[in-house]
């Protein structure tokens, strides 16, 4: 170590957010002295994803966590839609499969993330909220290295042998130090939600759903009007979480207006009879890196290791949209390599270098790579318009008997295919990355 | 399309944020424009296309940005060309505050 200054805590986290506050309390288990730094008033108040959280990673640290915890219901049925202006063609999976062991659950993160920050509290993380971290402190080690040693807050200055940059999408700490750099606008995209109040019996009946079973909608398509990306709506307990993520490189193209889209998806007739009478009672949004493997840069250096959406960790397969449990994954990860790096008293790159070949060896990176092409695939732009009109074209021409005479279903697809912008070789040729990518 | 009435409630932007909490910094905004960058590179017309919130607006030939409405998503910063928009978060407990997220 270069410093001959006393650290503070072994280990800074900034964030308290599913990554940072899981981290911390393994590090604090591990017998470690933890600070959370969090810029909200309290965990969760600056917080706010789509809303579904993949939880069997978060059983490993929390043991049937979702008795516990404030989540709002569990995914036992996803439904996936092609959404055109008047109709709609969808595949709906429901599985009692997904209830138990529970695989899914619906978070609201204001009510969630101040229940895991408190779980690293009871552990011994001292918390600090309502503080912004400004920079990170360095130092010149003797080799020349740059050395993080801890944050500057204001005019304070707190030490650490570690620190874990825990702090979002934006990661003002991860590019400072180089780990994490601009990112082009056909990697990154705007998620814009409301929360939409409707009373618990009325969402159990529009959704089928009983007891705290929970419904979980993708839908793409005239939802985004054509932008890359895609819309979705997922029940809570006594509200719905509806919203659309849009491609920033394409919808600067199509020289939209981000609100302006959500409110055509909110006003949209397929989605009334699940709205009908709610109240917002929240507006919000956040930014998304759907990058994927492409984003993924160095995670450590010096003293520092970055983790959850810090470090780009986000799977957008089309079909499920995922950050938290990536995030909670990473947290794992990252927190055995410090222990270890703290214990062998080397916290340079190579000391933390540890957690790279963890999160190689979890699901986070396995995951990553097994969807390295989905985002490519996701930017071809049949997806988001000419598909599904293809698609409910199809199913117009065999329910509608307009005294026509029948065909065979293979002839009326073929019909519906010759009166679509949609060419063969585009289908074939997307079709087979489809299968490959997905 | 059009026309249909939207089926929720509350129905502009401006009425929607107004559901969010907010603990306004008086003192400083966190946002700050480079109105020559803004215009020579596009980037004027890009945040105020992509900002969920309608932060950006054009007033006389010149970006504004209401700081006071930001959802701190960080979004404009995103297709800011480098140098026209200096954004960073509101100072710890300023900004806006989710009740359910």
């Amino acid at each position: 170590m270069s410093t001959e200054v006393e650290p503070d805590f072994d280990v800074i986290v900034v964030g308290a957010g599913p990554a940072g506050s899981v981290a911390a309390y393994r590090l604090a288990k591990a017998g470690l002295s933890v600070v959370i730094i969090e810029r909200g008033e309290a965990p969760g108040s600056k917080n706010l994803s789509g809303g579904v959280l993949y939880g069997r990673v978060l059983d490993e640290v929390f043991p049937g966590f979702a008795d516990e915890a404030p989540v709002e219901r569990r995914i036992t049925r996803h439904v996936t839609t092609f959404l055109t202006p008047d109709s709609h063609v969808g595949i709906d999976y429901r599985g009692a499969g997904l209830a138990e062991p529970v695989n899914a659950v619906t978070v609201l993160r204001a009510k969630f993330d101040p229940w895991l920050a408190e779980k690293a509290e009871e552990a011994g993380v001292f918390l600090m909220p309502g503080v912004r971290v400004d920079s990170l402190l360095t130092e010149t080690g003797i080799d020349g290295r740059q050395q993080v040693v801890g944050v500057r807050a204001g005019d304070d200055e707190l030490r650490a042998r570690v620190v874990v940059a825990a702090d979002g999408v934006n990661s003002f700490l991860a590019k400072s130090i180089g780990l994490r750099h601009k990112e082009p606008t056909n990697h990154m995209a705007v998620g814009v939600k409301a929360v939409v109040r409707l009373p618990r019996t009325t969402i159990d009946d529009r959704f089928g759903l009983v007891g705290d079973e929970g419904a979980a909608h993708a839908i793409v398509g005239d939802c985004t009007q054509g932008i890359g990306g895609g819309g979705f709506l997922y029940t809570n307990t006594e509200s719905l979480s509806v919203g659309v993520v849009l491609r920033l490189d394409d919808l600067l193209k199509a020289g939209k207006n981000a609100s302006d889209v959500f409110e055509h998806f909110l006003a949209h007739p397929g989605l009334a009879p699940y709205l009908r009478g709610g109240e917002i009672i929240e507006y919000g949004s956040h930014l998304v890196a759907e990058g994927g493997m492409d984003m993924l840069g160095e995670v450590a250096t010096h003293g520092i290791v970055v983790v959850g959406e810090a470090a780009g960790l986000t799977i957008n397969s089309g079909l499920t949209v995922r950050g938290m449990d990536l995030a909670i994954g990473s947290a794992i990860a990252a927190s055995d390599a410090i222990a270890e790096a703290i214990a062998h008293g080397d916290v340079t790159a190579t000391g933390l270098a540890g957690y790279r070949r963890r999160l190689d060896e979890s699901f986070v990176l396995k995951d990553l790579k097994t969807y390295a092409k989905a985002p490519a695939f996701l930017e071809r732009t049949g997806m988001y318009g000419a598909y599904g009109e293809l698609a409910a074209s199809v199913f117009h021409d065999v329910f509608s008997l307009d005294g026509t005479p029948r065909k065979h279903l293979a002839s009326v697809a073929w019909d519906a295919f010759k009166r679509s912008p949609v060419r063969l070789g585009q289908l074939l040729s997307d079709g087979w990355a489809g299968v490959r990518a997905l | 399309m059009g026309g249909g009435a939207c089926t929720v409630k509350t129905t502009t932007v401006p009425e929607r944020l107004a559901t969010n909490r907010f603990e306004i910094d008086e003192d400083e905004s966190h946002i700050e424009i480079d109105q020559e960058l803004c215009r020579s590179t596009g980037t004027g017309a890009a945040i105020i296309a992509v900002c969920p919130a309608n932060v950006y607006s054009e007033q006389d030939g010149k970006i504004v940005a209401d700081y006071a409405a930001c959802l701190e998503c960080g979004t404009c910063l995103a297709v800011a060309a480098p140098g026209a928009l200096t954004w960073h978060y509101p100072r710890g407990g300023f900004g806006v505050s989710f009740r359910e997220g």
